[in-house]
């Protein structure tokens, strides 16, 4: 002993100290640490997470920050869960292509199972709405009629009432909800992406949701008919204005001056 | 056109006179008259003119036959059917044949009269002078000098008894409408001040018909609820929900920057009427991370993180905010009435 203390005006002593206390913490702490939930997860869930993080590094972390604590590009993505990530990448909108009042839909660039892997990974940062399974989506046998009503009363002053979208402040929008799927329809719902407020479970039940959707289905379906001919985008009164304005009036006015410069007269002049 | 050509400036007034032989040598202004008269085909050649009328009647029976079609479409097709027609898309059956049939029906009587009155119909040139618009003085005497008479023999100013009742009667007459007018009905009185919420009223959520939780209402949500007992099978709902429309939302307490609005809110769920201050639309378009309320019919923008003050557009008012908070049971309650008169202003608002 001696010896050992001898040595301890050593430059290297500090060094030497600090690892072996480093090395005493960290085996207590592996000791006595909850072994449990860490070891028996040793399955597909933190395959996917491990996934979900490298995608992630790779496609968001320049906005959201490296452990997806946001940055003053992008907000935090803890607690958001998986729905808003099955939403927000399933609809192409992240990762976004710039800064901007709103970020609109584009093509996906993922794979389903990179999204489920990049969902599994922004879940495990902090609980949220989880992707919905398809029981919970489908609009099958739902009610039509409820559903227009609820729509008309949560969604039509932005979506327009048969869903075709409208304008907000400063630049913003309610996209249109032509050819959104069920799944994503429900999310959004859910988790209330960009401006949109959300509908959670407590105040609109999973079946409320599933009359919305089966509604929207219904007025704005791949075979719903326009009784009325052509639509006009289904935007209501002002394309309807506009196109009798402009091809309605237009046209009487092309026939008179047709008529008129056509003169009867045998012997033209 | 070679006789509306210009002509070389020097010989402009010579040229007129010679060509058309009305106007006055000294004057280059002067009125041309009317052009000489041409004809058309169909006045010189009578087969011309047959065809023209064969034309016009062909076009007034397609519009016959068009007629025909509208009453047989509407009879023969069920007015949901649907078939699918390039390029409208899927369309109503009824309503494509009403509308096209219809279209031509008065299309063909339009085209017929045109092509009549083109090629048919006299087209002689007529000028009919203006006269001037004063009576003669011959006339105006005549007129005066009857109005003397009348009144001489009506004998109104010999007789002021007749001359004064008739005045009465005349000036009561409109009394009537008076009574009338404010009988249309009774007098708003103190309803614009108030709504259907006060002091112990819990939130009722529109979807499910049920009282709302603190708990429920989530951060970034948006819920629409109406006062405890007011039931849309009520024969007054839309009068009362009119003004009792009311939108809660839920801001994180440190987000709200009017101190009386956190005073009125329930840890950071905060109600206000769903009725605009400008001309009374509904007005939910929420953005949740702006926490910006959008008017759609003339843009009114509120601010609901700021005591929901107006942040543009037209509308005179700040929303007014109902004050809230949990009652024994944990329902959300309203603590009040709203402290002002909800939606546009009116005469008595001050």
């Amino acid at each position: 002993m001696k010896k050992l203390s001898a040595r301890r005006r050593h430059p290297l002593a500090a060094v030497v100290v600090l690892l072996l206390a480093l090395a005493a913490t960290g085996g207590l702490y592996a000791a006595f640490a909850p072994a449990g939930k860490a070891q028996a997860d040793e399955t597909a869930q933190s395959l996917a997470i491990e996934e979900g993080k490298k995608l992630y590094t790779v496609g968001c972390a320049s906005c959201h920050g490296t452990g997806g604590q946001g940055t003053t590009d992008g907000p935090s993505l803890v607690g958001v869960g998986s729905a808003a990530v099955d939403f927000q990448v399933g609809t192409g909108r992240m990762p976004a292509q710039q800064p901007g009042a709103q970020v609109p839909k584009k093509k996906n660039i993922y794979s389903q199972a990179e999204i489920d892997q990049l969902a599994a990974y922004i879940a495990s940062l902090g609980a949220g709405p989880i992707t919905p399974t398809e029981k919970q989506y489908s609009p099958e046998g739902a009610d039509i009629a409820k559903g227009g009503e609820l729509f008309r009363t949560n969604c039509a002053q932005c979506h327009n009432f048969t869903g075709e979208g409208g304008a907000l402040t400063h630049g913003k929008y309610a996209p249109s909800l032509d050819g959104v799927s069920d799944k994503h329809l429900y999310e959004a719902m859910q988790t209330g992406p960009q401006n949109m407020p959300s509908f959670p479970d407590t105040t609109m039940p999973e079946k409320e949701k599933k009359d919305i959707i089966a509604y929207i289905n219904s007025v704005n379906g791949e075979e719903t008919p326009t009784p009325g001919g052509f639509a006009l985008g289904g935007l209501g009164p002002v394309s309807e204005g506009l196109f009798g304005w402009i091809f309605g009036l237009g046209s009487l006015i092309a026939v008179a001056v047709w008529v008129a410069a056509h003169t009867a007269k045998a012997k033209k002049s | 056109m070679s006789s509306q050509e210009i002509p070389e400036a020097e010989s402009l007034p010579n040229e007129q006179d010679t060509k058309h032989g009305t106007a006055v040598a000294e004057n280059p202004f002067a009125d041309p008259g009317l052009p000489p008269h041409k004809p058309r085909i169909q006045d010189i050649d009578e087969r011309a003119a047959k065809r023209s009328e064969r034309t016009v009647a062909l076009l007034f029976t397609l519009s016959m036959l068009a007629t025909i079609g509208f009453i047989a479409s509407f009879v023969i097709f069920p007015v949901d059917k649907i078939i699918y027609v390039w390029p409208l898309g899927h369309v109503s059956a009824t309503n494509l044949s009403l509308g096209l049939t219809m279209g031509l029906a008065l299309f063909c009587i339009g085209a017929g009269a045109v092509h009549w009155a083109r090629t048919l119909m006299s087209d002689e040139e007529m000028a009919d002078d203006r006269h001037a618009i004063e009576a003669t003085p011959e006339v105006k005497a005549k007129v005066m000098a009857d109005f003397a008479d009348g009144a001489r023999e009506s004998a109104i100013g010999r007789r002021p008894l007749i001359r004064n009742t008739m005045f009465g009667a005349l000036a009561m007459v409109p009394l009537s409408g008076l009574v009338l007018l404010r009988e249309l009905g009774p007098l708003p009185e103190k309803k614009l001040f108030h709504t259907g919420w006060s002091k112990g009223k819990q939130l009722i959520n529109m979807n499910t018909n049920e009282p709302l939780r603190p708990e429920d209402v989530a951060v970034g949500s948006l819920t629409f609820a109406k006062p405890e007992g007011l039931e849309e099978s009520d024969h007054e709902f839309n009068n009362k929900i009119a003004k009792d429309a009311l939108m809660i939302v839920r801001i994180q307490p440190e987000d709200i920057k009017d101190k009386r609005e956190l005073e009125w809110s329930h840890e950071g769920i905060v109600a206000f009427s769903k009725i605009c201050t400008h001309v009374g639309c509904p007005i939910s378009l929420y953005e949740q991370q702006t926490h910006h309320v959008l008017c759609p019919c003339h843009q009114s923008t509120f601010d609901l993180s700021d005591g929901a003050r107006v942040i543009f557009g037209p509308a005179g008012h700040a929303l007014p905010q109902l004050r809230i908070g949990v009652n024994d049971e944990g329902f959300l309650e309203a603590l009040g009435d709203f402290s002002e008169p909800v939606g546009p202003a009116f005469w008595e608002r001050g």
